[in-house]
């Protein structure tokens, strides 16, 4: 039977993370899975954990008054999502629901800031690697702003 | 000894004087979405059509209103049919896109270069098409179904504004259902009821399947969408001189001649409008020529 650690370190978010981190990593991740249409997490509410996607698709999405939800982003296997708990008001931005039956890994944040706070070392590696997704993720925002379909060139 | 790369294969002109327009009849007429419509035409003068290569273009010539170029979106092996897919966005589009069966309008082509869909027998083809770039693109599927077992793994990633402008949607389904093909579409933005990707289609290039070592991808769609998605594949291993795009320029005569499409040394209507990306990589970034 794989243990939670070899789940964690398969995942490519941990790719090449030193085995005390991972070990740390690990301590902090619990194994979920949801059904289609449900949710993972509610725009409004607290921001306590984030998440590394196994398997399946989730939709994050915001409600638009008159149009219902709509969806700006699909997260697929191998991708993470959310920041909202580093940083005041810990509460998240958008709506997370499965678009498929959904296994993830989810981080209790609370315990990870304990341990970024604790190791440095640790927590440097750890914010590097979310600030990689951040970038991309701002960069692609920025594309879909731009709505290159509807400009010309 | 070096090996010469192979530009995007170049096509010789079918008819004695192209500059004059050819009268074609218009057969069908179909919105394929909002703002986006094809139209089948058939030739007055002769049985066929000329014979074209995918990737090439038409100089479309509505009368009394203009003549704009617009690529052919349809099978090459198909001679009885012309078929272009035009988005209505200004003077010509406009008056074009309400054509109705049986108007007549000029026609003179096909011009320009081709996809690579010859040199990429044996490889993995990564098709990479945005919103009305999958028109451009759609002959080169066409060619490279024809010939399926000449190729390794065929991606099709492509991205549109919302699912409402999905271009093709009934022939993305039959393609998605083939076990031999595989087939990514993704939206800007989508509500509820949209089953697929949401996300820009650079993303989709991440977790496509192909070899990076020995796969092609051509790209068509607006140049900021080629510009990120020609930096995604070369992350991903392809090399510049594996990537194949079109670019767009105004035209006028289509021939070499006029020099309204010239982009630094080279003439999108004869030059192009498929080039390798290692060749105008640096006329891409270029604000203004
Ligand atoms: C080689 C080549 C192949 C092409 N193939 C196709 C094709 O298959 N299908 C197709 O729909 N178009 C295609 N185009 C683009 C097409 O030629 C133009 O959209 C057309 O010339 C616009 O003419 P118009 O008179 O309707 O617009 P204009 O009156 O010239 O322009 C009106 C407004 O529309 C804007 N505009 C012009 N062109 C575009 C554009 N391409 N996209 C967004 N806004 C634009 C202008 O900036 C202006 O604001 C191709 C262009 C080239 C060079
Ligand atoms: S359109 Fe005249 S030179 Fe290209």
């Amino acid at each position: 039977m794989k243990t939670l650690e070899s789940i964690v370190a398969q995942h490519p978010f941990f790719n090449g993370l030193a085995q005390p981190y991972l070990t740390l990593i690990t301590g902090c991740a619990s194994n979920v899975v949801i059904k289609p249409g449900e949710l993972l997490f509610r725009e409004g509410e607290e921001a306590t954990q984030f998440f590394t996607i196994r398997t399946g698709i989730l939709k994050l999405g915001v409600l638009v008054p008159g149009q219902g939800e709509i969806v700006f982003q699909t997260i697929h296997e191998g991708e993470i999502v959310g920041w909202s708990w580093m940083f005041p008001p810990y509460r998240w931005h958008f709506t997370g629901r499965a678009a498929t039956e959904l296994r993830v890994l989810a981080f209790d944040a609370r315990c990870l800031l304990q341990k970024c706070e604790a190791d440095s070392g640790f927590g440097y590696e750890f914010m590097k690697r979310f600030s990689r997704i951040m970038m991309e993720r701002i960069q692609a925002t920025r594309l879909q702003l731009i709505d290159m379909y509807q400009t010309r060139g | 000894m070096a090996t010469r790369l192979p530009e995007a294969a170049s096509v010789t002109f079918s008819h004695p004087d192209p500059m004059v327009p050819h009268l074609y009849r218009v057969l069908r007429t179909r919105w394929d979405t909002g703002d986006t419509f094809s139209l089948e035409l058939t030739p007055e003068q002769s049985a066929d059509i000329p014979q074209f290569e995918a990737g090439q273009f038409n100089m479309v010539y509505i009368y009394g209103v203009g003549e704009i170029p617009i690529s052919i979106s349809g099978d090459p092996a198909r001679r009885d049919t012309l078929i272009h897919t035009t988005r209505a966005v200004g003077t010509v589009t406009r008056v074009m896109s309400k054509l109705k069966v049986d108007d007549l309008l000029g026609v003179r082509g096909p011009f320009g270069s081709a996809w690579p869909v010859e040199t990429g027998r044996g490889k993995d083809m990564i098709i990479v098409a945005g919103g009305i770039g999958l028109a451009p693109l759609r002959p080169a599927m066409y060619r490279i179904l024809a010939h399926r077992e000449d190729y390794g793994r065929v991606v099709l990633l492509y991205g549109a504004r919302t699912p409402a402008d999905v271009l093709y949607r009934k022939e993305l389904e039959q393609w998605r259902s083939q076990f031999d093909l595989d087939v990514f579409v993704t939206v800007d933005r989508a509500t509820g009821n949209w089953r697929g990707s949401v996300g820009l289609v650079t993303q989709l290039i991440g977790r496509a399947p192909f070899d990076p070592m020995n796969a092609m991808a051509m790209v068509c769609g607006p140049e900021v969408m080629m510009r990120f998605t020609t930096m995604e594949l070369k992350k991903r291993g392809i090399s510049g001189d594996h990537i194949y795009v079109s670019l767009e320029r105004n035209m006028k005569c289509a021939i070499g001649l006029c020099g309204h499409c010239q982009v630094g040394s080279l003439f999108v209507c004869k030059d192009g409008p498929v080039f390798r990306h290692s060749r105008v990589e640096p006329l891409l970034t270029k604000w203004e020529i």
